[in-house]
């Protein structure tokens, strides 16, 4: 599309490149003005948020808002998803990448077994959450850090095994040889060979895993009461009285929002892989 | 493919013996623990006729499934659905293609610009869903406002009230975060596409959207079917958005499958009726996405 001859104004490379950029701010402002509206609420006091017309940026920044969610002791549904989804990465990444291995290496179970673990990611949450509520009320896990530690990390396992499969594959196959040669177990292999070698994968792919579970909201609805409420329910908690709690809202979901945003721009380069389940090898 | 298997790296030492069998059985035990248990768990409950109260385990054979079928609020949070779905995945893919197409080519600065535009992607639904709560209060929030400035008088749409205003204001909230999944998956395949293949047919003279369907589509394809899917299922499994925006109201209005059988399950306390639902959804699910895994050659 170069352009050699001249052009009609609209077809030159620089009118195209100034039309482009037009666009892409526009763009850019539609998909950030949310983020930047439920930020800037956080912010506002009372008065400015229920504020008519709506003003459209705090008059100074004020942390009362966080205030109130840390005094009330609301802020530890933060926490608690931090427990729940950091937790359950680190097992899921082990267990996942344990499984995968198996997979690529040694074609346990065949394609069929492949088959049926990605599968286990397509099955809706709410379909499985009934039973497995049950399961839990029988066992007395419900509201409990292992019970939802454990549902975490089974449902984000398949990830993991499909990802974690694909990063496997691209490891050099002498390396491991060569190590059993030198009389290494098999499970040395893999704790001091794969597991290295995989590295930049693992930790990709664990950043994924973390987002899903942090940003669960179904599991912890029917799964959690009081004990280890995450911060996805604690926000729907305010919904009901009449837009009252439009602060603790906005700021409760920003304490949400901000730690996802931190991993993820640590992981762009991976973002495009991870969140395509490898359909995109980056 | 080369031999990528090492078993004959070491004769098959004693406690290497069942090596692949170990590493994978944790993983598969957690899976049917959370996976295939529930499964036959919901089958055989659903042929009971358990509720809150009634904890006779006794079966009543097929009554709940037949049931199924003259529960016209089932299908019609099904059709609901379907609706989100059709109309949301299409634009999802027409807008993400139009955007892909507009950062596909260098320009300066567009990591900045593809780095803001991926943000809703990683904010939990909830989350999303609440912001945009937040953004179509009729009378606090920023939309009406915007709205009412075009309209040249101030407006007061009641966007999570309104019948004729509740799917538009979902399928915001949808498209809004989940354009930038397909954006960012179609931006990175449409920049994998063999340039010379496309300017080989611009120079016989192919136009743009010849060059686009021909060659530039089938390339990116296999890419595009598992966004497709990965959207799709998440689309007709859609909770945490209508939860937070609607609740499935007014009335129930935007109640989607997910949210119904919640309600069956969680505030109805039908519990046997919500498995009968659970499963014939798994079961739905299971033959279309093995399918669909298997069609478009995704085990691989």
């Amino acid at each position: 599309m170069s352009a050699v001859e001249t052009k009609p104004l609209l077809q030159r490379p620089g009118t195209r490149l100034a039309i482009r950029y037009a666009i892409a701010i526009v763009l850019t402002v539609i998909f950030v003005f949310p983020i930047y509206w439920l930020f800037m609420i956080s912010f506002k006091t009372p008065a400015e948020i229920f504020a008519f017309p709506p003003k459209w940026y705090a008059s100074k920044l004020q942390f009362g808002n966080y205030v109130g969610l840390f005094k009330d002791g609301d802020a530890v549904s933060v926490l608690n998803s931090l427990i729940l989804a950091g937790t359950s990465t680190v097992i899921a990444m082990v267990l996942g990448t344990m499984a995968a291995y198996s997979l690529v290496r040694f074609k346990t179970g065949g394609e069929n077994l492949a088959v049926w673990i990605i599968s286990q990611r397509m099955v809706p949450p709410i379909a499985i959450i009934f039973p497995v509520f049950l399961l839990y009320v029988f066992f007395g896990w419900v509201d409990t850090y292992h019970g939802l530690i454990i549902l975490y990390t089974a449902f984000n396992l398949p990830y993991v095994i499909w990802m974690m499969r694909g990063y496997i594959e691209d490891i050099p196959l002498e390396l491991e040889e060569s190590a059993l040669v030198d009389g290494w177990t098999r499970w040395q292999v893999l704790w001091r060979v794969v597991f290295p070698m995989a590295r930049t994968g693992l930790f990709a792919t664990a950043v994924f895993t973390f987002v899903f579970a942090w940003n669960d909201f179904i599991f912890a609805l029917v799964l959690t009461r009081t004990e280890v409420i995450t911060y996805t329910v604690q926000v729907t908690h305010y919904f009901g009285g009449q837009s009252n709690f439009w602060a603790k809202i906005a700021a409760m979901s920003v304490l949400g929002t901000l730690p996802v945003f931190v991993a993820v721009a640590f992981m762009q380069r991976y973002l495009v892989r991870g969140i395509s389940m490898g359909a995109v090898k980056g | 493919m080369t031999v990528t298997t090492i078993d004959s790296a070491t004769a098959s030492r004693a406690p290497d013996r069942n090596f692949k069998y170990w590493v994978i059985a944790p993983a598969i035990f957690l899976l049917l623990l959370v996976g295939l248990f529930p499964l036959v768990y919901s089958l055989i409950i659903s042929f009971q006729h358990l509720t809150m109260t009634e904890a006779d385990t006794s079966f009543v054979g097929l009554k709940n499934y037949a049931h199924l079928f003259v529960d016209t609020r089932l299908w019609e949070s099904l059709l609901h659905t379907v609706i989100i779905t059709v109309i949301a995945l299409p634009l999802e893919l027409v807008f993400g293609m139009a955007m892909a197409q507009l950062f596909l080519e260098r320009m300066p600065g567009r990591q900045i610009f593809v780095s803001l535009l991926m943000l809703p992607v990683v904010i939990s639904p909830i989350v999303a869903g609440a912001t945009w709560r937040l953004l179509l209060d009729n009378r606090y929030g920023p939309i009406n406002q915007i709205i009412g400035w075009f309209a040249g008088h101030p407006m007061t749409l009641l966007w999570n009230v309104n019948p004729n205003l509740v799917y538009p204001a979902i399928i915001f909230c949808e498209i809004w975060q989940w354009t930038p999944f397909m954006f960012l998956i179609l931006l990175a395949a449409l920049s994998n596409v063999d340039k010379s293949l496309t300017e080989a047919a611009e120079i016989d003279g192919a136009g743009y959207w010849r060059v686009f369907f021909k060659i530039v589509l089938p390339s990116i394809w296999p890419v595009m079917a598992i966004a497709l899917l990965i959207r799709g299922l998440d689309l007709v499994r859609i909770f945490d958005i209508i939860w937070s925006l609607t609740a499935g109201g007014p009335g129930t209005m935007t109640e989607t499958i997910s949210i119904y059988t919640y309600v069956q399950g969680f505030s109805q306390f039908e519990t046997s009726y919500t498995a009968a639902i659970a499963f014939l959804v798994i079961a739905l699910l299971t033959v279309i996405v093995t399918w669909a895994i298997r069609r478009m050659g995704l085990a691989k």
